[in-house]
């Protein structure tokens, strides 16, 4: 990238000299980005004065193409939208459609979407933190966080047949009942699971140097947290224990035993640990629910081919790996809805970017874009 | 004249060793690392993927040498070679046995501390020369970087030569006795540390931080610029890994001989593995909290250990 001399301003210190600011063009192409996400960052010496995201690099116009197809046809897209989450989006959006034309699902469909979800989430998750690793030159710990995450991408693809977009949960239900064998499957790797964690957490978060990177890095305080709409473990990381399982509880989710981490710093370190004990608390609900799941239907039975839901509109929410994730539908009695809205979690909490960048210096803010962990396929849509 | 002679045809030996040392460490690097996760590194080039990195050079030499545009153009093209050369020439000096190295001077040690250091004119020149904010930004982390961690680095050799009473490396070598071992310990660990920030590596590649800066002051090199800084990058391993193997741990001792040099290059692998061991483990330091180790940590502590060793000289 070249130095734009036309953006530069000249400023003169106390003694007289010219002082000038680099205005240092970060992405859309950039190792640190996670995604397209272009940067701004206007640097004196190494401290960041001003950070501007420009988002719009992956805008695919999700929102309008979803009103020229049929609703069944839309679950692909929503796979789009977070393609390190698809469950959520795909979950998200059937709860909008069950809502708005009053569908019913089977108990084991829930159970299995709980299931998927929850292993999304550690999925998620790993990413999140795997990232966190490489942002701050630690790559071994993104390789280590890359094969937990594996070994939840392997149980997708024996699921759903695809690795990274499942077009698993569908209205009212789920697309195929789990293989014979996969529920234990899912049970040995969950089994497994806590002690990987652990793992990482030694590996890692116990480390000096990591510490010494993330500890007071963008610190965010609830106020701001509650006044800019943040959600998911960047909310959680400040100590807001807002997470929708439990405020507002939807599927099955009261049936379960779990705890909610909450920081207590809100800077990255506590963003990021939130992450990885929001994981093993995922393992327990995935424990709980294999207990629990019973045979069963996972479609609601009479389903039409072609949902035509009645006019009117719906929304529901549910708590993604990024945080509070809504959909929201008008239906005007044709096939095709007549709008989606997506609330996404990630275009919320990057907002917070100039927030939280300006003082820091040039190493932390790409530590602090990645502990705000956006995936540019939702905030772009 | 004979003299001319001998530099010229030291030259082309260090010039042909680090770059056989280039090609091992790569590979050695590739190799630890991958154990280190989880998987195997390179294997179907060759026996255990041992052709792996001529490969790999084959490819960098045949590549387009890129001039960037907004590029001051000389400085550009220079600087790489003003970052190795002084690498290579500090290999001269490292004594290999018993009073046998390359150059035998007097004042080898220094010379060996001294010499290296030039290279950060060569990083402030590809940093500066390349016009583009990224390289300007990693130049200037890695001269700060490289000046500050000259002080516990030569502290830390300082005990040494204090016990030994000489900066001749070759002298150095014959006087070593075992407990310098654990005498010298702190100091050897500071020397380490430093080292591998003067060299510019993980934990301390601040000046190349690739999730920062991409690749720091050589993210417009392309092709054989590129791959000589690269060489120069394991030439500093092996440097720092022979003089701390022939200073710190003795050299060849307890063999003498032919079997001394082996087990000084044993030595040298050792240390070179650590050094990638560390690299592959540790998350990158700030730049502020870089200069807090140096100056607040590694300094005092090779202080106390020279403090220390001279203490202990007079009573010997």
């Amino acid at each position: 990238m070249a130095i734009d001399i036309e953006s530069r301003t000249s400023v003169y210190d106390e003694e007289g000299r010219a002082v000038e600011e680099l205005v240092l063009n970060v992405g859309p192409s950039h190792p640190s980005t996670h995604g397209v996400c272009r940067i701004i960052a206007h640097l004196d010496g190494e401290v960041v004065t001003k950070a501007e995201p420009v988002i719009g690099y992956l805008h695919r116009g999700i929102e309008k193409m979803a009103e020229n197809r049929t609703y069944l046809q839309i679950v692909p897209l929503t796979d789009r939208l977070d393609y390190v989450g698809s469950m959520y989006a795909n979950w998200a959006y059937c709860r909008a459609v069950e809502r708005l034309a009053g569908i019913g699902v089977p108990e084991r469909a829930e159970y299995l979407r709980v299931i998927t979800c929850e292993l999304q989430r550690v999925a998620s998750h790993m990413m999140s933190i795997g990232s966190t690793g490489a942002d701050t030159g630690a790559f071994t710990m993104f390789v280590y966080a890359f094969d937990v995450r594996e070994r939840v991408i392997e149980l997708f693809e024996a699921l759903t047949g695809s690795r990274l977009t499942y077009n698993y949960v569908r209205p009212g239900g789920v697309a195929a009942d789990a293989p014979e064998g996969w529920l234990d499957d899912v049970r040995r790797v969950v089994g497994q699971m806590p002690a990987r964690l652990t793992e990482l957490d030694r590996l890692f978060f116990g480390n000096t140097i990591a510490r010494g990177r993330l500890k007071g890095i963008g610190v965010l305080d609830v106020p701001t947290a509650i006044a800019w709409g943040a959600s998911g473990p960047v909310a959680r990381g400040s100590g807001v224990g807002w997470d929708l399982r439990k405020s507002d509880t939807y599927s099955l989710y009261p049936r379960f035993d779990f705890d909610v981490p909450v920081g207590e710093r809100g800077d990255a370190y506590d963003r990021a640990r939130v992450r990885l004990w929001e994981s093993v608390e995922s393992c327990r609900i995935i424990e709980q629910a294999l207990d629990q799941i019973e045979p069963g239907h996972v479609k609601a039975p009479g389903l039409p081919r072609l949902l035509k839901p009645r006019p009117g509109d719906a929304y529901d929410h549910i708590e993604s790996a990024r945080g509070s994730l809504g959909i929201y539908l008008v239906s005007d009695g044709s096939p095709r809805p007549y709008r989606m809205k997506v609330r996404s979690p990630a275009f919320c909490n990057l907002a917070l970017l100039p927030l939280l960048a300006p003082g820091h210096t040039m190493s932390d803010l790409v530590v602090i874009l990645g502990s705000l962990d956006p995936v540019f396929g939702e905030v772009d849509r | 004249m004979s003299g001319l002679l001998w530099g010229m045809l030291f030259g082309l030996l260090a010039g042909t060793a680090i770059a056989l040392a280039a090609l091992f460490g790569v590979w050695w690097e590739r190799k630890v690392a991958g154990r280190i996760q989880m998987r195997f590194g390179p294997q179907e080039a060759g026996p255990a993927g041992l052709l792996q990195t001529l490969a790999d050079t084959i490819k960098l030499v045949l590549k387009e040498d890129i001039t960037p545009r907004l590029a001051d153009k000389r400085l550009f093209r220079v600087a790489p070679l003003v970052v190795f050369t002084p690498v290579a020439m500090s290999l001269a000096v490292i004594p290999f046995a018993k009073g046998w190295a390359p150059l035998d001077t007097s004042v080898g040690v220094l010379f060996f501390l001294a010499v290296p250091s030039i290279s950060v004119l060569g990083i402030l020149l590809g940093g500066w020369a390349s016009g583009n904010s990224y390289a300007t930004l990693g130049g200037m982390r890695g001269a700060a970087q490289m000046v500050s961690y000259e002080v516990p680095r030569t502290l830390a050799v300082l005990s040494v030569v204090v016990l030994a009473g000489t900066l001749r490396p070759t002298l150095l070598l014959g006087r070593f006795q075992w407990w310098w071992l654990i005498a010298t310990f702190a100091g050897f660990v500071v020397y380490l540390i430093s080292s591998i920030a003067e060299m510019n590596r993980g934990p301390f590649d601040l000046a190349e931080a690739e999730s920062e800066l991409v690749a720091g002051y050589f993210a417009d090199y392309s092709g054989i610029r590129w791959a000589v800084f690269m060489m120069t990058e394991y030439g500093s391993v092996l440097a720092a890994s022979l003089f701390g193997a022939a200073t710190f741990l003795g050299g060849g001792w307890p063999f003498g001989g032919l079997l001394g040099v082996v087990a000084l290059l044993v030595k040298a692998v050792l240390i070179t593995t650590l050094i990638i061991w560390v690299k592959w483990t540790l998350p990158r330091m700030r730049a502020d909290q870089l200069m807090r180790l140096c100056w607040t940590v590694l300094t005092p502590i090779a202080l106390v250990q020279l403090l220390i060793v001279g203490a202990v000289v007079p009573w010997l």
